[in-house]
């Protein structure tokens, strides 16, 4: 069995129009995300978040007028949405301040937050999960989130310029920032809000979206022994035809788990598998059409360094030194 | 041609059953109840907080707190050094936490003083002169951050007692933050989240200090004989709510005299007792160089008024009737399970600084259960659809391919728990994201073998060169999840980092399995054939 026999595609022709494609979703999304459709999580902003649990079913709306009596107007922009399913009346109620803004306890604003409901009779209920982060904390993680993909990059850039070329470093490294874009763009089109797990589905993609890229890479440096007379352009497209069946195979399993995730994982996980889902169908999108078009306008009509002088063991030495 | 063959796979194999009894015997036997070593049932994956319930709390130490004691100390002894000497000033003062000012040294006692306080302070303030008989003492830098240190390492151990008084099985206290000024406190399946963070958070400062006067309704009402101003060996207290309930305004004062007779470090012992009338009381015992101290104060201020301060609030002053060495009683407005908290508070000692929470998660115990119910679910349906569509699309090499993957987690989930690490919800998408992984790495070898045998190779010639080419391939993609995977471990707080080590340790275990496992695999097969055989099930 084989989905890809001997295809010969000429992906790169498409460059322009993938580019264009991808502009268009990720400029969407940077519309999306200025008009605050990709809310920060209580993890980076700081607040408080109440789930409770009902002993039976209880409008949502009921709830909403509840927490909208919490004293000094606190609940008023509060979020209140149901939580998992619905057979399990849980409720999620998400206020963006905790008790320590006013100076005085961090937990103030959850405890009236419960007082408000208990005072509104919708019946008998259990706190079952209670998160509250100070604003202090938000920042902080905000920083070091930040840091973890500009250092997280920069090594990866490192490594791959070090292993193959730059040209093909800062290639990759565009497909990724691009997979990230767009799974950004996708995370506010859905409406998701921008918490730890998220993050930690966004740095994820950072990883595999460059896993993939290199395969095409390696295949890129292999083929440029036994095809020296070709130009880069050509290349690249039987490299990226005869890993096909490959990106297709992984991708295609890779989401078999995360759509088992995104089915069975429940509501904790959610965002983080469909972070997972719109990334790595980017990632494999970006991996064929961006990363190797990218690398071949860097390229330009450079001589490619590896092709010049037939290398012996390519693996262990680094194209850039082999230059000199 | 595979000579090393047999090694290979008793190399396999006992590895497998290493990782198999470090991490699935254990969950296994704790399930069925089969037998097991102790020491192997210690080392089993714990639960994370999202998987079984509890609460999970951020604390910020100030520990600036410390550093304003320990100059309040110097300053005082400077105070009590010059007055010996002779020295008059006009003033000390505590300026900031890590400075203190002598104003008004007179001219000719000028170079007295500079020994004097040279003596006193080198080691570690700095010493300058801002003006005219005004001398500055800051801090050394190196002295401030032994302090920061030390604050911390007191913190998170006075923590961990009064954790471990409360009973609560298997916590976390560690350090945390980029400025680590934080601690993380996680208490698995404790519910009665007010009073763990009150018993947490409390400094539970106690002193025992001689009443001057009091108690008075206003400060200046209790300075009265004094001119207005405080004496600089003594200090205003105030009460607490119980013994103020008296006065107007609801606050009483107290002048006391600086110097504690005793305090919470002297403590041998404290527990719960009753007062006079009956009402649960806090009794403490002293170790016995504190005793003979206590036993000279009391004897010889007999009928004065002795003032219980904790955390800088009066909760009773009374009357010495006696010389009393080494037992107490702390008696106030106090309910059985007060007196009872603060004895344990008492007992495990004071914290040396102040401290707010700064974040507090609270996981209810079915929630966890859905949780571990749903990332079960999803880990097993993915494992499902993927063993399917491998023997499908690589029908007897996909066995292979299967037996690497079942071979990866069991051996991650043996690595982690020989780690101690513990199993939190994104760890179990790390799981997953493992499982995906270790797939990709398979489809990477076997669509190159395809490649390799349509070119007409032996089969024997085309694993050796499939493993030999995508080896690196494997190598480079590795390598680069790695430094994704170290940043990500560096920077990220606690679920982050699970997640983080999950994925780390499954990129090793996936190197070995899907390359060294599956690679034994072939070799096992082909060895039973003719060398230039061109069949192979893939």
């Amino acid at each position: 069995m084989k989905f890809f026999e001997n295809t010969n595609i000429d992906f790169v022709k498409w460059r322009w129009h993938a580019l264009a494609l991808s502009l268009v979703v990720i400029l969407a999304g940077a519309v999306a995300i200025s008009r605050g459709m990709l809310p920060l999580g209580v993890d980076f902003s700081g607040g408080t978040i109440v789930v409770v649990k009902f002993d039976q079913h209880v409008p949502i709306d009921r709830v909403r007028d509840a927490v909208s009596s919490m004293p000094g107007g606190v609940g008023n922009d509060a979020v209140v949405q149901e939580y998992g399913d619905a057979s399990q009346n849980q409720i999620l109620i998400r206020v963006a301040r905790t008790g320590a803004e006013s100076a005085g306890n961090l937990s103030e604003t959850a405890e009236s937050l419960v007082g408000a409901l208990k005072q509104a009779s919708l019946g008998n209920f259990e706190v079952i999960n209670t998160e509250i982060v100070g604003p202090v904390v938000g920042e902080q993680l905000k920083r070091q989130g930040l840091l973890a993909t500009v250092f997280a990059m920069g090594g990866i850039l490192l490594f791959i310029a070090f292993r193959f070329q730059l040209s093909f470093a800062v290639g990759a490294i565009a497909a990724t920032l691009h997979d990230l874009l767009i799974t950004l763009a996708f995370l506010a089109f859905f409406g998701y809000d921008l918490t730890l797990n998220v993050i930690a589905g966004l740095l994820t993609i950072t990883g595999y979206s460059v896993n993939d890229t290199i395969v095409i890479f390696d295949r890129v440096r292999e083929n440029m022994r036994s095809m020296r007379r070709e130009n880069l352009t050509q290349i690249v497209n039987v490299a990226v035809n005869q890993t096909l069946s490959r990106t297709v195979i992984t991708a295609g399993t890779t989401l078999l788990s995360v759509i088992a995730l995104y089915l069975f994982g429940g509501e904790v996980l959610e965002g983080f598998a469909f972070t997972m889902l719109v990334g790595i169908i980017s990632g494999t999108y970006s991996t064929i059409f961006i990363a190797a078009a990218i690398a071949i306008m860097l390229q330009g009509r450079k001589p490619i360094k590896g092709q010049v002088v037939a290398p012996q063991t390519p693996e262990r030495r680094p194209s850039r030194r082999r230059a000199s | 041609m595979y000579k090393n063959l047999r090694w290979k796979v008793l190399t396999i194999l006992a590895v497998f059953t290493v990782f198999f009894a470090l991490g699935v015997y254990p969950i296994l036997a704790g399930r069925y109840k089969l037998p097991a070593p102790a020491w192997l049932m210690a080392k089993h994956l714990k639960l994370g907080l999202d998987l079984q319930g509890g609460v999970h709390l951020i604390l910020k130490v100030n520990r600036d707190d410390a550093v304003r004691i320990t100059t309040e100390t110097s300053s005082e002894q400077m105070r009590e050094a010059l007055q010996a000497a002779g020295v008059a000033t006009s003033a000390i003062t505590v300026s900031s936490p890590t400075t203190f000012r002598v104003e008004g040294v007179p001219q000719d006692k000028e170079p007295e003083f500079r020994r004097i306080a040279d003596e006193q302070t080198t080691t570690n303030y700095d010493r300058t002169a801002v003006s005219a008989g005004v001398h500055e003492f800051v801090m050394k830098r190196q002295i401030i951050n032994a302090l920061y240190e030390q604050t911390m390492v007191q913190a998170v151990d006075t923590i961990g007692r009064r954790v471990n008084e409360l009973g609560v099985s298997e916590p976390n206290i560690a350090r945390h933050g980029a400025n680590d000024d934080q601690i993380l406190v996680q208490l698995p399946g404790v519910r009665e989240v007010a009073r763990a963070k009150d018993i947490i958070r409390e400094t539970a400062q106690l002193e025992l200090k001689l009443v001057e006067s009091g108690p008075a309704p206003t400060r200046e009402a209790l300075l009265q004989t004094h001119n207005g101003v405080v004496p600089s060996e003594m200090e205003v207290v105030t009460g607490a709510a119980e013994i103020s309930s008296g006065q107007s305004g609801g606050t009483s004062f107290f002048l006391v005299r600086k110097v504690a007779a005793v305090t919470g470090n002297d403590l041998r012992n404290a527990s719960v007792g009753l007062d006079e009338n009956n009402r649960p009381a806090v009794m403490f015992s002293l170790k016995p160089d504190a005793a003979r101290r206590f036993g000279q104060i009391s004897g010889s201020n007999i009928g004065r008024s002795l003032a219980i301060i904790l955390d800088n609030k009066i909760q009773s002053y009374p009357r010495l009737e006696g010389r009393i060495t080494d037992e107490g009683r702390i008696a106030g407005n106090f309910t059985q399970q007060e007196a009872a908290d603060l004895a344990l508070k008492l007992r495990s000692g004071a914290l040396p600084a102040s401290m707010s929470y700064f974040e507090e998660r609270v996981v209810g115990p079915t929630l966890g259960r859905d949780s571990i119910r749903a990332g079960v679910t999803a880990s097993a349906a993915g494992l499902a659809l993927v063993i399917v569509f491998m023997l499908v699309y690589y029908k007897l090499s996909g066995i292979n391919a299967i037996v690497a993957m079942v071979a990866n987690l069991i051996i991650l989930l043996g690595c982690m728990a020989w780690a101690g690490s513990t199993m939190t919800l994104p760890g179990i998408a790390g799981f997953i994201l493992t499982i995906g992984m270790g797939v990709d790495s398979n489809v990477l070898i076997f669509e190159r073998i395809k490649e390799e045998l349509r070119a007409q190779r032996p089969a024997r010639a085309a694993i050796s060169a499939s493993f030999s080419r995508v080896g690196w391939t494997l190598f480079d993609t590795h390598v680069t999840s790695f430094i994704a995977c170290l940043f990500l471990y560096n920077f990220g707080t606690g679920p982050i980092q699970g997640f983080a080590l999950t994925l780390f340790i499954g990129l090793a275990t996936n190197l070995f399995t899907s390359y060294f496992v599956s690679k034994t695999i072939f070799e096992m097969i082909l060895s039973r054939r003719p060398a230039n055989s061109q069949a192979l099930s893939i």
